[in-house]
């Protein structure tokens, strides 16, 4: 039978390498802007508009208009080609939304709007709050929820923190290759982020339950047999599961990624992030965490962890 | 097959050409006369904004910190916004309350936003101030105690303004040159006091901090009409409500030849003169309107009597190429993923993938007839979760199949796997499922809390496709996998690749 919790210490590692630079990320990025994620107006308040032009537009000349009007922190992109402009600015006056059009049509033409959104400041600062309470909610909730789901295994209350820790895992790794790509590419989390990172949390979790409901089962089954040698097991019983749920959402996201609009990239890639970082979780972090537990390795974990890292380096 | 599956089986064939009516494009809609039930429900496919284009404005009740905001004045500026929104002419718009203070309007299709966010920004707070001897302007700005501090003045003695020594009162027979106010059927005066144009055209030196007394509110009003005086000139008749009519006679029984100015957010838009008192809860406002002026005045009364001040807090617009665009590659993208789960069952599976794909096209058509028949809005965050769930309804097929071969590889009868593969893989798909319909409840109650419709959307359809999905995957899946080995039998023992092993 293949051992694949022996080498726990491994997959630790391997989430280490991967989420340490996102957390690096992060902290450059609170530096620059703030914030761990470059946030949109969703998040801020501000406003966001999208507008085509019937002729090629430099960017920099359609933030002067901005400028001059006192809009001194806009930011002003070409989206798909030279004719569409994405425009971030902080909260437009009343009536100066109009005022500006004009003025964009008067020295480069004809232009139709194809998007605005204005957010005010206090809605975004509400915004981030409740995301916040959901998602703290959200964790509690699952985590009551499998305890419950879990009851007649002993120790219930391991299989909720651990599925809780791996969904945690997957929430690090993918804001931090988020946070990364907002230094490298300029990628601001928006509403839309919110709902790929929900997503990917019910996916880590949704994969956790399948193997941990292995366990369940085995555990009774299995009297006598240690519990890392069940546990390895129930591993190896789902994995072809873990395997072709994995590569069939990864076929449809990659399928989206690329014959989907440009608008929605941003969103299938970090849901593809997420779904991988999910599935990994599950297998190399979720299931040996209770093994770590159940073998009381929990002291040692991190003198070890520390150990190897710097082995490693 | 037992006569349990054969009932199933029937059951589903039933329930599927019934949702292949609903998704039907050219679907007809419901409309059942039956004796006394009647029913008329039209049956089509409701797109978000960012699908079809239009915008959302959030309006948010605009009150000084920590005063509280009252739900049934709330209600009622939600009405009043909704009859504003209805004169706009735009088809379907929607008006809904979000959390306790916010107002979350929604109009489709709409090509001119700005004309849209300028109607809406009117929805004003209409006031009447005292304002003394002091006639004011029309168009001039002034601070009031309401929108100060939320707050109806103190009555206080009208102070004789010692700064408007210019103010000369003159008779003016016939020809007024500022509107009065007076009791409806009160005969009309033929001599009415008005401040002469002296005291128009100097200004009064009012100080600029000078904060008016409100008297009433829009909440007082309970109609406005416009009428016709003896002259038949235009003239605005209003009615108020109990508690303004007695507000109202006590006002202005004290203030006779006192001017009592109407505002709309702190707006002048006319300033009467007090005739005499009005005691019957309802009076006209008399002057030099236009017919135009008068109607315009009267909507104003009627719909701008917001009783609590609302500002825009959030505007988010689609333009109709960009919602057109997003309809268009948002079908290409679920019409791919659909083909490459379909596709990859198939050939992961081979017979059992069959099924599994005829079970994944009765999940799409059963979801998308639940969306019609509800209705839920499809936005592209609701697409997303559709997609999602059928991830989901996959998931539960896989562990399925994967349990089924777990079993058969120890050698058991494809019935007795059959039995093990459903009835083992059934805890883990309750489990998994069970877990993701809590987040969506938390996401939901997310998402209506603060007006964010694209979380809200997403949870909604992923709740919706997670309960179809446990209806099509195992029940429908596990009927035709029965029926099918009924017919089979153990045939398939022999070519063990046919099911993927």
């Amino acid at each position: 039978m293949t051992d694949i919790v022996g080498k726990r210490y491994w997959y630790f590692l391997i989430s280490a390498m991967i989420i340490i630079p996102g957390l690096i990320a992060m902290g450059i990025s609170t530096a620059r802007f703030g914030s761990p994620l470059r946030l949109s107006i969703d998040f801020t308040g501000g406003a966001l508009m999208e507008l085509v032009f019937e002729q090629p537009v430099a960017p920099g000349e359609v933030r002067q208009v901005f400028v001059d009007r006192g809009y001194g922190d806009t930011m002003v992109q070409t989206t798909q080609d030279e004719m569409t402009v994405l425009i971030r600015s902080k909260e437009l006056q009343d009536g100066e939304k109009a005022e500006i059009q004009e003025e964009l049509k008067g020295k480069f033409g004809p232009l139709t709007e194809l998007r605005f959104d204005q957010v005010g400041p206090t809605v975004g600062r509400e915004v981030t709050r409740s995301a916040a309470i959901a998602i703290t909610a959200a964790a509690l909730v699952i985590t009551g929820f499998i305890v419950f789901a879990w009851r007649k295994v002993p120790n219930a209350l391991r299989y909720g923190l651990c599925a809780t820790a791996a969904t945690l895992h997957d929430v690090l790794v993918t804001a931090g290759m988020f946070s990364i790509l907002g230094l490298l590419l300029g990628w601001e989390a928006d509403s839309l982020f919110l709902t790929a990172m929900l997503t990917v949390t019910g996916y880590s979790v949704q994969d956790t339950i399948v193997v941990f409901d292995r366990i369940r089962e085995n555990v009774p089954k299995r009297r006598g047999e240690p519990y890392e040698l069940i546990v390895n097991r129930s591993l190896l019983e789902t994995i072809h599961r873990s395997l072709a749920t994995q590569l069939n959402a990864i076929f449809v996201l990659v399928a989206i990624l690329f014959f989907g609009g440009a608008t929605i990239r941003q969103f299938v890639a970090t849901l593809v992030i997420g779904l991988l970082s999910g599935t990994y979780s599950s297998v190399f972090t979720a299931v040996p965490l209770l093994v770590v537990w159940e073998k009381g390795e929990l002291g040692g974990f991190f003198r070890r962890l520390f150990g190897r890292s710097r082995a490693a380096a | 097959m037992e006569q349990r599956d054969i009932t199933l089986l029937m059951v589903i064939i039933v329930l599927a050409l019934f949702a292949a009516w609903v998704v039907w494009p050219g679907n007809p809609g419901l409309h059942i006369r039956l004796g006394p039930i009647r029913l008329d429900r039209d049956i089509r496919t409701h797109l978000g904004l960012d699908l079809q284009g239009g915008m959302q404005v959030v309006l948010e009740a605009d009150l000084p910190a920590g005063q509280e905001v009252d739900a049934e004045a709330m209600g009622a500026a939600r009405a009043i916004v909704e009859n504003r929104v209805n004169g706009l002419g735009v088809a379907e718009p929607l008006v809904q309350s979000a959390g306790t203070n916010r107002i979350v309007v929604e109009l489709p299709g709409i090509s001119d936003p700005e004309l849209a966010i300028s109607t809406l920004r009117q929805t004003g707070l209409l006031e009447f101030v005292d304002a003394g001897n002091t006639f004011l302007t029309p168009g001039t700005e002034v601070q009031t105690s309401f929108r100060e501090s939320g707050e109806f003045g103190i009555e206080t003695p009208t102070p004789v303004p010692t700064a408007t020594p210019t103010l000369t009162v003159t008779l003016v027979p016939t020809e007024e040159t500022s509107p009065t106010l007076e009791p409806t059927g009160a005969l009309s005066p033929t001599e009415t006091i008005s401040p002469s144009v002296v005291a128009d055209t100097e200004p009064t030196p009012t100080p600029a901090v000078r904060i008016f007394r409100t008297v009433i509110t829009g909440r007082h009003l309970s109609a406005a009409q416009v009428g016709q005086d003896e002259y038949g000139r235009p003239q605005i008749n209003f009615q108020l409500t109990d508690e303004g009519g007695q507000i109202f006679a006590a006002h202005t029984a004290a203030n006779v030849g006192s001017y009592l100015a109407i505002a709309m957010d702190g707006v002048i838009i006319s300033c009467p003169r007090i005739e005499t008192a009005i005691t019957e809860g309802s009076g006209r406002i008399t002057g030099e309107f236009t017919l135009a002026e008068a109607r315009s005045l009267v909507i104003q009364l009627r719909y701008g009597a917001l009783p609590i001040p609302l500002k825009v807090i959030q505007t988010r617009s689609v333009g109709p190429t960009l919602g057109q665009d997003s309809i268009a590659k948002s079908t290409r993208v679920g019409i791919i993923g659909v083909v490459v789960v379909l596709l990859f069952m198939l050939v992961y599976y081979r017979v059992h993938g069959v099924v599994a794909d005829i079970a994944l096209l009765l999940y799409a058509m059963f979801t998308f007839a639940l969306f019609k028949l509800i209705p839920v809005t499809l936005t592209l965050p609701g697409l997303a979760g559709f997609l999602f769930s059928i991830g989901a309804a996959v998931d539960a097929n896989i562990l399925i199949f994967e349990r089924m071969k777990e079993e058969l590889r120890q050698g058991k009868r494809f019935s007795s796997a059959i039995q093990a593969g459903f009835g083992r893989a059934w805890t883990s798909i309750r489990d998994s499922n069970l877990s993701t319909l809590i987040t969506c409840v938390i996401l939901y109650w997310f998402g209506s809390n603060f007006g964010a419709s694209v979380v809200k959307g997403f949870a909604i359809t992923l709740f919706l496709g997670i309960l179809v999905s446990m209806f099509t995957a195992i029940t429908v899946t596990r009927t035709v996998i029965r029926a099918l080995y009924a017919m089979v039998g153990e045939d398939l023992r022999d070519g063990p690749w046919l099911i993927g092993m």
